[in-house]
Parts: structure tokens; C-alpha cells; sequence
């Protein structure tokens, strides 16, 4: 089906939607991991943008259900040069085609992708729609213009689990909010850490780790505050990854400043940036951001490269921090920006990438264990 | 940290000859190290026998040995050069072994030589089965169950182990040399007594099969602060139980999630660090269960290999460069990414392309063996092709194989769908062969169920849908016929549909297409290869075609011109022709014409992207070279340095209008038509052999009796001497016609007086159109009638008198001049009878320019560039020709070993892969020099075995009698041994194969001969000496298949005994040339 995807700035691409009719809207960007669009979609750090992957066929390995990063399908639009329908794989359970539909979301292909790319590389990520009706370039480029700006904007609310959960059979095992007044709701004290992550849009395979590390993951919404957290005596605390512009989530921000010091912190991504602002940083938006698998970060601590898996439109800027006890821990090789950074007299670190990979590498999976470790020093 | 200073200087070991399994993708990567470690101020000293590379260009490294690659050679080099450091990981498994060879003899340690890359433990790690073995276990992965065996008891004991089907590797062969899958015990016997004759320690391994799995290969490149890095994926085509040289493969891999392409990544980092690559580039290939998943390790190899040239060229990584620099201590955060120049090294190339490798093979030479694909690798070259999308890079890459084909299928050269069906098909697509992809297609076309096809040949479904997609397009183009609306239009050449197919299925002609399709203004766009899928600026220009909207290529109003490349390796079209283009390349850029490169061959220098100006990875016809000419508007085309493949494309060229540089297109002509060729030797009063055509047999005969018998036969316009055959008789004739005019229908034969026991001659000239001046003549070893591909031959000549010379030269000149020659010619003579005949004549560069060019000094490819730029041949200094006071003797490699049941004669028909160059003052040290080069194992005692034909017998005499003289046993059959005896040098009798045992091939097996002279395919002593020959092969021992071939080697074995042989870099020779 016939379908345009007109940019903000005016630029226009003729192409097919392989998901039926529909219109979408949001900010486009793209990622450039050859794998892992499964991951891409369901992670709520994309929340409110379209996606546009560089590798140009995608749906090869059609979809499995324990692929997924959260439980619904996150991005607002998908955009591919050749989607295909007929998937090769032992633990495929559908087509792509398929899941989309079934999320109501709209992906489209035959369209230069490298060409919207390009684009977005020179003048920066940009608020676009999709329409499968409206094949008008001004009508849609209008329309465009009209989309909220991801700049200011909270998105954390949109995503964020509305209820409390454990991690119980690979899945979220809810509990009631009420639940959060009891210290003894742990079901593994003394046995594993436990761990309070505040979910800002968490992605299910930042908990498998953090598991795997020998952690009891309670999964608490955004909004949850400090004194419910410290109430709930966790032995550590860790911040997750979200979508769009930390600034405006000043509530986690208040909760953060309260919490820093009472027990380790670990945070990825939006966690890190909201750990920033709260001890004292800024965050900006970057120009077309970050997101895909290959980005090598080093460890200045152990001066080992990582290649990384990175998903971020906004960066905590390296000379807000870096004052008192914080330090930069990671940077990024490509562009020498900020990739991690501690406190060791708070017990808090932090990185901008995605040591939980998914899709992507898993060379920082060691910081899960890190985390384990800080906390258990802590403790001692 | 920053490179290592203590180390001054450093060994490179070369790959040696263009064999099957190790082609010019080590000159590929042995250049850019040299390149790369001069570049770093290091001292490089480099050991290769290959005088057709670039890598042995006396600019490449600072100290260049054309010796050949053996452990004697690197002692010697060693004792002479006094290296730092021996860097073992960029000449392929033959640098590799011989590295490893030299090592064990103490020569590093004694001359404190310091193995940099991969140390002599990791290396054994990875190469030592059970050392591997061990070390998977280690680390938690598997690998296949297997056992060694080394008589027949044993292979039986560790097949009931493993059970069927299993695999069969002889130890010791290269690249799987006689192994092969067994399905029953009978297969198992057959193929292990085979594996175990192969085996040079007479050992085979069964090995379970995961035949049928998928095959995955991964990039790895770790630097020694332990960084390692996944280049690139790729995915086989093919299931496991093809060769992944025979495999078609496609990168990045297509049919995994992230899940599972993590765990390989993983496995391949844990597998790195576990054997102990220090630094450096390897390829780590995995078995995948298509069923669930299940992960075997298949092998690793610490070095750079086919795979890593491959994935460089599919990403822009340059894998062996990198490697180089990381092992004299970079790590890989401190070398930039030169591709987009702003970011490092360190990190993972992101592909925004899909990428198709096909293989080359050349089955049609060896018609003798089955066309049969295993684990044994039998093609001799590949093509890679990049597009948007699989199906647009699979058929440009089936454009690109010179297989005569547009694309896949739809171009008239296949059976009517539905034709080919029953058991053949599933025969076809069982049985992987070198044709199986169009019978892929034909089974598609036939209705068979995509999971059949894929229960049949073990084929991904996911690409079988790619191929179906391709065929169902075709039959939607079919039917719209003339009308083809734009959107199908657009959508075929999305597909990677070709014009010509277009036509073909659409009724029309090519041009009818190209017209209408650019009138609807659809032309290809240009996409950079830039390593990270457009996230960064990319600074240099490697350009692919696709169909999409917009275009990247940057356009300069540069002087400019396109070179058109070879394509891929075959037998008659290999790294030569590269080279040649390289050397245009240099030449351009040494005059400020920026230079353009088309070529679709991932083996190559040429495809380097930092050789050329711009570099357009791109199939070679008309409408894709046409595409970039109208795009880049050139000064020139240079289309004499890739061989046949730009030449079949020269006129068409100019008649669309684009400026061919250098000889003309009509000069060309001149010398390829036959009457036009004839018309010009009359009027320069030349002289050619007796000639006619013919367009049936009875003509034949007619034409075959007035010239008189023996006759070369041959069908018009071949390469390397396809089909032809010297004819002794009318029922030869009859037999060899019947084949031909089978083999091509509307094309007559060409039948020449074959000079019968002449010198034969290779003359290369530059000319700038006035003058004219000797590159170099080379005297064939062989006498008339092999081709010159496969004769081995001496530079200067050794046994031709002054006044042929001069009349060649008188000739060569005249040549040239009537045709206007801008650039190179090639002129081979005969001489018969005190008679100088001019057999054939190529105004372009021949297959032995890199050789006479390092022979004489004189880079003869650079200077023809020039001329073709408007230079005069005295502007440029070149004035007279250069005879060495040393000989330079260049020997082809056949490639018999990988061929079974094929007769290893030479013949008219090229069949050699390789060459390697002997240089020394003594011809007889020079020829030993390249036949040890060649794989020769020269004795210099023990027993040679004669046979030879009644005419032979004659000129083997004072063979012989050399041989007894040295001491040597003279082992013959009944007629040579009692003519032997006549003349009075003793022998010792054995008998003939078909004269009961035990016979000669009796005491070949038991190692009772070091030598073999057999000459002779009439047809009674056929058999047995066929025989003869294949024992050699396969035993590995030295054989002369002609009277002149015996003496060369006569002459090599007495320099070897009088002295052992010395090394000595090009540079020195050439500096010997200066005081001539």
C-alpha cells in the first residue's frame, strides 16, 4: 500500500506500508545494528520516535517471543529499504508484518533509507509522519511541524509499568502498589541483593542481568518516592534507561537527590543522565544521537575498549560534572563524549550505554557484576 | 601504546603461486602489511616466489626475495638479513606452515627472531586438531566428534564411533586436498584409502558430519591490550559439506537474531583469546543446527585468509593493514578508521548493503572429473557484488562470474522452464555442483515446493524465497512483454535484473531497453561502502550501483580515467591482469589524472579502495561500465590491462561513444580477425603457420590435408587455449571436431599447421605508435604446442641465435607500428626449420608482463599508462631494451591435485593457476629455483623413471645419460629401458601398468623413484601413462611431461648438487641491470 513519510523540514519520501493502512507520528531516527529489531521495538527508550534501521532487509528472522524488551511493541513507526515476509529461523514464531499489525504500528519500506539517514545525520533527528492516506508532501510536512517537540517533553509517564513487579519465569510477576509499604516483601533477603529499579522504561534484559549478577529486582514505577524506596530497604538502587529529555522528569530527579548516599546506585542511560542532573549536571540534546551496536566506549579504569550497544538522543555534558567526587569512568572513542562516570563516596556509577546489549554486544556486561560487588562491599 | 621500537626490521612470508584455496587475496593482504609497515618507518623484508603480485614489487618492500617459500629459503634470508621479527600471518597457509617449518629448525631462536602476530604455540593451538580439540573443550564449545586413523583398521574403529555420514580429511594437504563425505562403509573405504595416499603423514581424520547445517563465518581482529573486535559476518549459502571457498556467501549474516548472532560473537571472542592470537586478524567458522540452534566450532584460522579479504572488501575494514599494525604494538583505539577518517579502528563495521560472494569454477577444463562440490575446494576465483538488497547483489554478482550469463536466468541461455525436472533435477540439486544455482532456479520454475527444495539441497529457505521472488518477477516482466509499465520497470532493476535480461524476457533488443528505461529516468545512484552505515562522513570514495534515489557519488572535473579490471580468477585471467591494472593505477596518480578502478573481484590489489582515486565495485559489461561512464565522464578508458573480459568490451564501448585510451579498439581487431590479421602479416611480409576454417568436419578434412598433419584445432575467439587440440590424424580429427562444433554451434574451427617440436617464443613490447622497445623475449622450455600459460620459459633466451632474435625484434617493431600500438603487445613466435612464424598476437598486456617487468627492472604496465597518456617512449626514458646478465625462468602450477582422474599433461588448453619465478645467474640454479617454487621436490640422487615415446627417445637420450652420470638409477619400461641400453647406459627394468605386476606405479607407491619422465598421449601408451602421472601427483613427485621439461630439470638437478642455491633480493638484480 501506498504510503509518505514527510520530514519537518520539508523533505518527502515516497514509499509502501507492509503493515496496512495507518499514520504515524514522532521523531525519526535510525539505528544501525545489523540485528535485533525485535529488541529495537519493544524497548521504551524509543517511545514516541520512529525508527529507520540502516541495514536495509529486515524481518529475516521473523519474530520470537522471548526476543521482546517490554510488553508492547514502543516505537511510533518503522522504517526499512526491504521488509521481509518470509522469515528463516529455528525460534521464529510469525512475521514482523504480523507483529506490527497486531500492535497497531505502522512500518513502511521501499525508500532510500540511506538517504533518510544522510539526512538525519546532517540536520539532526526531526518530528515526522507517515501516512498511508494523506499522500499530500505540504498536507504531511504540515503535519509534521505540528508534532510536540521531544525537547522539554516528559515521556517517562507513557511508559513507565503502572504497577510494581518482580521478575519471576523470565516475565514480570505484578504486585499490588499497596505492596511497597512492606520491608518484607523481599522474597530472597539475605540470599540475593535487593535491588529497587526505578522504571523510567526499563528494558526486561537490564533485570535478566542484574538476576544473573545475584539480584532480586523489584521493579518500581517512576513516580515512586524516596521514602517508599528507603522504607522498602533495598541494598541497592538502580536507575533505568527511558526515552526522550531527562530535564523535565524533575520528579525522579528529586527522588534521586534524596536516595544519593543511602545505598549503591547503578543507572544506564536516562538513568545516568538523571543521576547527572541530580548530582549537580546538565543534560543536552545531541544532534542525531546514538543508537545502534558497534560504539566504542573505553574504560578508563581498566584503558580496555568496549563495543557497545547505545540508544540516546540527549548526554549528560562532561563539564557540568566532574566536580568533588565524580568521575568520568567511560568515553566514548568515536567523539570523546561521556560514556560513564562514579562517585565513590556515594556508592553511585553510571553509563550512558547499554551494558544489557539486546540487541548488541554483551562486552559491559561485567558492570551487572560490578553493581553486585559495590553493593556487597557496602554492605560488609 | 604506541608501535614497538625495539623492533628495526621485519620478515614477511608470502603465499607463493595463485593456487585453488590461495589466491590473489594474499597479495591483497600482503601488500597493504608491507605497505602498512613501511609506512610506520619499519625495515620489510618479504620472501615470495610470486612475481605476478604487487606485493613483490621492488617498492612494496624494501628488500624483496623471489625465492621460493620453504623453510631452506627463510633460513638463508634469515642468516642474511638478520630480522627483528618474522610476521607469519599474512602469506596464507603456505606463510603460515613454512613459518612454523623454519621455527622448529631453531633459526629464530639462534638469530633472536622474535615471531610477531600469532606466537608458534597459538598458531599449533589452532592448526593441531586435538590441540583444539582440548582447548573448545576449555572454553564450553563444541566441535565436531572426529578420530585420526591411520590404515584402514583404524578408520574403521572410529567410524563405528562417530557413524554416518561422516567426513574424511586427509592430515597434511592444503585446503582439504582428498577428503570428501561418506554416506556408507563403501564410500568410507574408497575415500579414506584416498585420504590416507594423500595424507603426507598418511593419516586421515573422520570427523562427524553437520552436513546440512548452516554455515556461519566470523571476522575477528584482537589487539594486545586484549581489544578484539567482530569485522563482519557472513553466512554461507550453502549448507555445510561445500567447501565455504565453493560456498556462495553473503555478508552480513542474514538469518539470525540478535540472540544468536551474539552468541557466535561471543564464542569467536572467548575462541581468540583461548588460543592465544596475540594480535591480528582470524576467521572463526560455525556450524549452526538449522533445527535448534545447536552451535559446533568448525575451525579457526590465526590468520588472515580468503574470508577476511573478503569481509575487508564488504566492509571497508582493512583487515590485513589493521593486523599489520597492531602486531608491531598499536592497539586498535590508536590506529584511525581511514574510511571515514574521523572516527578509530576500534569498532565494529555496520553494514547498510547486502553483500553475495559467488565462486568461480572452471570445471570445463577438466572435463575428466565430475562436476562435484565438497569439502575439497575447487573453484579458482570469486566475485563479489553489493546491492540494496540480496537479489539485486545475487544477480549482479551471476553478471559478474564471465559465465556468459546476464543475471539469473532470463536471458536465453537456459532450458525452457519446466524442461529440466524428475530425477536430473533432484539430482542437480542434491549433488552440490558448480550449476546447482540455476537449478535452484529451474526447480522454482518447475513448481517444486520451497521446502523441498530446502529438504534437498539443505538451502536456507530464506534465500530459496530471494530466488523465488527473482523468478517470479522475471514471469510478471514476461508478461507484461513491450508494455512494461515504470513500477515494473523500477522494480526489476531493484531486483538487479541486467537490460539484457530485460530484453530478452520483454522481446526487445538491449538497446530498445536502455533507451526506454532511461527515457522513464531510470538510472542507477551510487552508494558509498563506508564502514558504518552513513553515520559518519566517509572520506573515501568506494562507490556500488543500486536503484534508488539518491546519489553519493562526488564528481570531480578532474582529468580522470576508468580502468576496467579483469573480474574474476580463471584459468587464462588471473592476478597478472591485475597487477597490470594496479601498475595503471600508480601510473595515473604519478601523472595527477586521477584514477578511477572498475572491478568485481574481492581477491584483488586493485580492489584495495585506497589503489585507486575511486573505486566502483561494480560488474564489468557494458550497461554497468556504461553507467559509470555517463556518471564520472572520463578523459579515458584504459581496457588493455584486465585481459579478455574489457576487451570483449572495448567496441561496444566505443560505439556508444566512450574515449578507449591506448591502442585501438580496431588495432585490437586487427590482430584478433583472422582475414584482417592475415591481410596485415602479408603486407608487413610476415609469415604465419598454414591456416584455414572451417564450418564442418568435411571441411575440416579438406583444410587438414592441404596444410598437412599435425594441425592445431581450435574454435574462434577462446581464452587460455579453451578446447583447443593438436590434431596427428583425420579420426583425431574427427573425434575433436564433433566435441567442438558441439561445444559452440555457429562458430567455426580454426586450424593451423602445428609447429611440431619448434622453439616457441613470448615477446612483450611497449610502443607509443613510433617506437617500439623490447620488454623482454622468453624462450619456452616446452616446445610448441603447450600453452604458453603453462610452458615454463627463460628470460633472456638461452638457445635462440642472434639472427632470430633480431628478426623477432624486426617483426615485433613492424607489428606494432602497423597497428599503432599505444601501450602493450604481446607477439608469440615459433621457430621451426631456421623459420620464424608468428603464432598469435595481442596488442594489450599478456599474462607474462609482471614477470618480465621484475626480470628486467622496468615496470613495463606503469610506462604503457603513460604512453597511453600522450607520453613519448623517449620522455619517458625508455629507450632500449634490458637483457639481464642472470635468468629469470617463470613456471606455471597446475592444479592436477585437485582434479580427480584428470590426465596432468600439458597441452593447446591452458590449465595452470599460478606462476612462480626462478632468478639466477646459473639458468640451471634458476630453474631449480622455480621448480622448487612450483612444489617440485627435486632429488639429487636416488632412481628416475623414464618412459618416452619412439620420437622422444632420441632427446632423452643425453637426459639420461646426465642423470646416470650423476649417479642416479635409471629405472625404465621395456622400449625405453632396451634403446637406453643401446646407447649404453644401464637401467634397471620395470614393468609397464598393463604389463602385470609389480609394475611402475607399483614402486612409485613404494617410494622407489624420485623422479618421473613420461612423455606421450598417443593412445596405446595413454593409459599407462596416465597412470604414471597420477601416481606422481598424488605421491608428490617430480614429473616431466615433455623432452624439455626433462632437461630443465636435468640442468636444475645438477646446479643443485654442484652448489646449494643462494638468495638474493630483486633489488640487487636490478641494480646488476644498470651496468649492463
Amino acid at each position: 500500500m501506498k504510503a509518505l513519510l514527510a520530514l519537518e523540514d520539508g523533505r518527502f519520501f515516497h514509499c509502501r506500508s507492509f503493515t496496512g493502512p495507518g499514520v504515524a507520528r514522532g521523531e525519526v531516527v535510525f539505528n544501525t545494528s545489523m540485528t535485533g529489531y525485535q529488541e529495537i521495538l519493544t524497548d521504551p527508550s524509543y517511545f514516541g520516535q520512529m525508527v529507520t534501521m540502516t541495514y536495509p532487509l529486515i524481518g529475516n528472522y521473523g519474530v520470537c517471543p522471548e526476543d521482546i524488551e517490554s510488553d508492547r511493541i514502543q516505537v511510533a513507526g518503522f522504517i526499512v529499504k526491504e521488509y521481509q515476509d518470509f522469515p528463516s529461523n529455528f525460534r521464529s514464531k510469525g512475521t514482523l508484518a504480523d507483529y506490527l499489525i497486531k500492535g497497531h504500528v505502522l512500518g513502511i519500506e521501499d525508500l532510500d533509507t540511506r538517504a533518510l539517514v544522510r539526512h538525519i545525520r546532517k540536520f539532526g533527528a526531526m518530528r515526522a509522519v507517515i501516512s498511508t492516506s494523506d499522500l499530500d508532501p505540504d498536507s504531511l510536512v504540515e503535519k509534521a511541524k505540528k508534532i510536540p517537540s521531544m525537547q522539554g517533553n516528559d515521556l517517562v509517564g507513557n511508559v513507565t509499568t503502572k504497577k510494581p513487579y518482580f521478575w519471576k519465569y523470565n516475565q514480570p510477576d505484578y504486585i499490588g502498589t499497596g505492596k511497597l509499604n512492606d520491608p518484607l516483601i523481599w522474597r530472597f533477603k539475605g540470599k540475593k541483593y535487593s535491588v529497587v529499579a526505578l522504571d523510567f522504561g526499563l528494558k526486561y534484559n537490564i533485570i535478566r542481568n542484574l538476576e544473573k549478577a545475584g539480584c532480586e529486582v523489584l521493579v518500581v514505577p517512576a513516580k515512586t518516592n524516596a521514602a517508599t524506596i528507603k522504607h522498602l530497604n533495598p541494598d541497592g538502587i538502580f536507575l533505568s534507561n527511558g526515552p526522550g529529555d531527562p530535564e523535565p522528569v524533575t520528579y525522579a530527579v528529586d527522588t534521586i537527590k534524596e536516595l544519593l548516599g543511602f545505598v549503591p546506585i547503578f543507572g544506564i542511560c536516562l538513568g545516568m543522565q538523571l543521576l547527572g542532573i541530580a548530582m549537580g549536571g546538565k543534560t543536552m540534546k545531541i544532534k542525531f544521537g546514538h543508537r545502534g551496536g558497534n560504539q566504542p566506549v573505553k574504560n578508563l579504569l581498566t584503558n580496555k575498549v568496549e563495543i557497545t550497544s547505545q540508544n540516546h538522543g540527549f548526554a549528560v555534558d562532561l563539564n557540568t560534572i566532574g566536580k568533588g567526587n565524580s568521575v568520568m569512568t567511560h568515553i566514548n572513542l568515536n567523539e570523546n563524549s561521556l560514556e560513564g562516570l562514579k562517585n565513590d563516596a556515594i556508592k553511585a556509577f553510571a553509563v550512558q550505554y547499554h551494558p544489557e546489549a539486546s540487541p548488541g554486544p554483551h562486552d559491559a556486561a561485567y558492570l551487572f557484576n560490578q553493581f553486585a560487588k559495590v553493593i556487597k562491599d557496602a554492605k560488609a | 601504546m604506541p608501535k614497538r621500537e625495539d623492533i628495526k626490521k621485519i620478515l614477511i612470508i608470502g603465499a607463493g603461486p595463485i593456487i585453488i584455496s590461495q589466491a590473489c587475496e594474499f597479495d591483497y593482504s600482503g601488500t597493504q602489511a608491507c605497505k602498512a609497515l613501511k609506512e610506520e618507518g619499519y625495515e620489510v623484508i618479504l620472501i615470495n616466489s610470486n612475481p605476478a603480485t604487487i606485493m613483490t614489487d621492488p617498492e612494496t618492500a624494501d628488500r624483496v626475495y623471489i625465492e621460493p617459500v620453504t623453510p631452506e629459503t627463510v633460513i638463508k634470508v634469515i642468516e642474511k638479513e638478520r630480522p627483528d621479527a618474522l610476521l607469519p600471518t599474512l602469506g596464507g597457509q603456505t606463510g603460515l606452515n613454512t613459518a612454523i617449518e623454519a621455527a622448529k629448525t631453531g633459526i629464530l631462536k639462534k638469530y633472536n627472531v622474535e615471531m610477531i602476530g600469532a606466537s608458534e604455540d597459538a598458531i599449533n593451538k589452532a592448526e593441531d586438531r586435538e590441540l583444539f580439540r582440548d582447548a573448545m573443550n576449555r572454553i564450553g564449545l563444541r566441535i565436531p566428534k572426529s578420530g585420526f586413523a591411520t590404515n584402514m583398521r583404524e578408520v574403521e574403529d572410529v567410524s563405528r564411533r562417530i557413524g554416518f555420514p561422516l567426513i574424511v580429511r586427509p592430515s597434511f594437504t592444503l585446503g582439504g586436498t582428498g577428503g570428501g563425505v561418506a554416506y556408507n562403509s563403501e564410500e568410507l573405504a574408497r575415500l579414506s584409502k584416498a585420504g590416507l595416499d594423500a595424507s603426507l603423514i598418511t593419516q586421515v581424520m573422520l570427523e562427524e558430519s553437520v552436513l546440512g547445517w548452516k554455515e556461519y563465518e566470523l571476522e575477528v581482529m584482537r589487539d594486545h591490550a586484549d581489544n578484539v573486535v567482530i569485522i563482519c559476518s557472513i553466512e554461507n549459502v550453502d549448507a555445510m559439506g561445500v567447501h565455504t571457498g565453493d560456498s556462495v556467501t553473503v555478508a552480513p549474516a542474514q538469518t539470525l537474531s540478535d540472540k544468536e548472532y551474539q552468541n557466535l560473537r561471543d564464542a569467536s571472542i572467548a575462541i581468540m583469546r583461548e588460543i592465544g592470537v596475540d594480535t591480528g586478524g582470524s576467521n572463526v567458522q560455525f556450524a549452526i543446527n538449522p533445527e535448534n540452534g545447536d552451535m559446533i566450532v568448525v575451525e579457526m584460522n590465526p590468520r588472515v585468509s580468503r574470508s577476511s579479504a573478503l569481509a575487508s572488501k564488504a566492509t571497508g575494514f582493512p583487515i590485513a593493514k589493521i593486523a599489520a599494525k597492531l602486531a608491531v604494538g598499536f592497539t586498535l583505539d590508536e590506529i584511525p578508521n581511514d574510511i571515514t577518517g574521523e572516527t578509530l579502528a576500534c569498532f565494529e563495521p555496520s553494514i547498510d548493503y547486502c553483500v553475495v560472494k559467488i565462486p568461480r569454477w572452471t570445471f570445463e577444463k577438466f572435463p575428466e572429473t565430475d562436476d562435484i562440490l565438497t569439502t575439497a575446494m575447487k573453484s579458482v576465483g570469486e566475485t563479489m557484488s553489493i546491492g540494496r538488497t540480496f537479489k539485486e547483489a545475487f544477480q549482479k554478482g551471476l553478471r559478474s562470474l564471465e559465465i556468459g550469463r546476464a543475471g539469473f536466468g532470463g536471458d536465453g541461455k537456459d532450458p525452457l522452464p519446466g524442461s529440466v525436472a524428475g530425477n536430473e533435477l533432484e539430482y542437480k540439486l542434491s549433488t552440490p555442483n558448480s550449476k546447482r544455482l540455476f537449478y535452484l532456479k529451474y526447480a522454482l520454475e518447475h513448481g517444486m515446493p520451497i521446502t523441498m527444495i530446502y529438504e534437498i539441497t539443505g538451502i536456507d529457505p530464506w534465500f530459496l524465497n530471494q530466488m523465488k521472488q527473482i523468478v517470479d518477477l522475471e514471469k510478471q516482466i514476461k508478461l507484461a512483454g513491450k508494455d512494461l509499465p515504470q513500477d515494473l520497470f523500477e522494480k526489476a532493476k531493484k531486483y538487479g535484473f541486467s537490460d539484457k535480461q530485460i530484453a530478452y524476457l520483454t522481446n526487445l533488443t538491449d538497446k530498445q531497453i536502455e533507451k526506454a528505461r532511461k527515457d522513464l529516468g531510470i538510472v542507477p545512484v551510487y552508494k558509498l561502502v563506508d564502514t558504518c552505515a552513513a553515520e559518519f562522513r566517509a572520506a573515501t570514495p568506494y562507490y556500488y550501483s543500486t536503484y534508488e534515489t539518491e546519489c553519493e557519488a562526488r564528481v570531480s572535473d578532474n582529468k580522470k580515467v576508468i580502468i576496467l579490471g579483469g573480474g574474476p580468477n580463471r584459468i587464462g585471467q588471473g592476478i597478472e591482469f591485475d597487477y597490470c591494472c594496479v601498475h595503471a593505477s600508480f601510473a595515473l596518480k604519478e601523472e595527477g589524472v586521477e584514477s578511477i578502478m572498475v572491478n568485481s573481484n574481492p581477491e584483488t590489489v586493485s580492489t584495495d579502495y585506497d589503489t585507486s582515486d575511486k573505486l566502483y565495485f561494480e560488474p564489468l559489461t557494458r550497461e554497468d561500465v556504461l553507467h559509470i561512464v555517463e556518471k564520472e565522464k572520463p578523459y579515458g578508458v584504459i581496457v588493455q590491462f584486465g585481459g579478455q573480459t574489457p576487451l570483449n568490451l572495448a567496441s561496444d564501448l566505443q560505439k556508444a561513444g566512450v574515449p578507449i585510451i591506448g591502442t585501438s579498439p580496431e588495432s585490437i581487431d586487427r590482430a584478433e580477425d583472422r582475414d584482417l590479421f592475415q591481410a596485415m602479416l602479408d603486407k608487413l611480409k610476415l609469415r604465419q603457420p598454414e591456416n584455414g576454417i572451417a564450418f564442418s568436419y568435411e571441411e575440416a578434412k579438406k583444410v587438414a590435408r592441404d596444410i598437412g598433419y599435425p594441425v592445431m584445432v581450435r574454435p574462434s575467439f577462446v581464452l587460455g587455449g579453451r578446447a583447443m587440440k593438436i590434431v596427428y590424424d583425420e579420426n583425431d580429427l574427427e573425434e575433436y571436431f564433433d566435441l567442438a562444433v558441439k561445444a559452440s554451434p555457429d562458430k567455426p574451427v580454426l586450424i593451423d599447421k602445428f609447429l611440431e617440436e619448434a622453439f616457441e617464443l613470448d615477446v612483450d613490447v611497449i610502443s607509443d605508435g613510433r617506437k617500439t622497445v623490447i620488454g623482454g623475449m622468453m624462450e619456452h622450455i616446452e616446445e610448441a604446442g603447450i600453452h604458453s600459460g603453462d610452458s615454463a620459459c627463460v628470460l633472456p633466451p638461452y638457445s635462440i641465435s642472434q639472427n632470430h632474435i633480431d628478426e623477432m625484434a624486426d617483426a615485433a617493431r613492424a607489428i606494432a607500428r602497423e597497428l599503432n600500438v599505444k601501450g602493450l603487445m604481446n607477439i608469440q613466435f615459433g621457430i621451426m626449420n631456421d623459420t620464424v612464424y608468428i603464432i598469435e598476437v595481442n596488442p594489450r598486456a599478456s599474462r607474462t608482463i609482471p614477470f618480465v617487468s621484475k626480470a628486467i627492472g622496468v615496470p613495463l604496465a606503469k610506462l604503457a599508462t603513460k604512453v597511453m597518456l600522450g607520453k613519448t617512449l623517449d620522455e619517458l626514458g625508455v629507450t632500449k631494451e634490458v637483457i639481464p646478465p642472470y635468468y629469470c625462468v617463470k613456471e606455471a602450477v597446475m592444479p592436477f591435485d585437485r582434479f580427480d582422474k584428470v590426465d596432468p599433461v600439458l597441452g593447446p588448453e591452458m590449465k595452470s593457476t599460478g606462476e612462480v619465478m626462478g632468478i639466477d645467474k646459473d639458468l640451471g640454479a634458476a630453474v631449480a629455483k622455480s621448480q622448487i617454487a612450483a612444489g617440485q621436490r627435486l632429488p639429487t640422487d636416488g632412481t628416475v623413471f623414464i618412459s618416452v615415446q619412439d620420437k622422444d627417445k632420441l632427446a632423452a637420450l643425453p637426459v639420461a645419460k646426465n642423470f646416470h652420470e650423476m649417479g642416479f638409477t635409471i629405472m625404465a619400461t621395456k622400449g625405453t629401458s632396451l634403446f637406453l641400453k643401446g646407447h649404453d647406459v644401464p637401467t634397471k627394468l620395470v614393468k609397464k601398468v598393463s604389463a602385470g605386476r609389480p609394475h611402475v606405479v607399483d614402486a612409485v607407491k613404494n617410494n622407489e623413484v624420485q623422479l618421473i619422465l613420461n612423455t606421450g598421449a598417443s593412445s596405446q601408451t595413454k593409459q599407462d601413462g596416465y597412470e604414471i602421472r597420477r601416481a606422481a601427483i598424488k605421491y608428490k613427485i617430480p614429473y616431466a611431461t615433455t623432452t624439455d621439461g626433462a632437461k630443465a630439470i636435468c640442468s636444475a638437478i645438477q646446479a643443485l648438487k654442484k652448489e646449494g642455491l643462494c638468495v638474493k633480493p630483486i633489488q640487487d638484480y636490478h641494480q646488476e641491470n644498470k651496468h649492463v
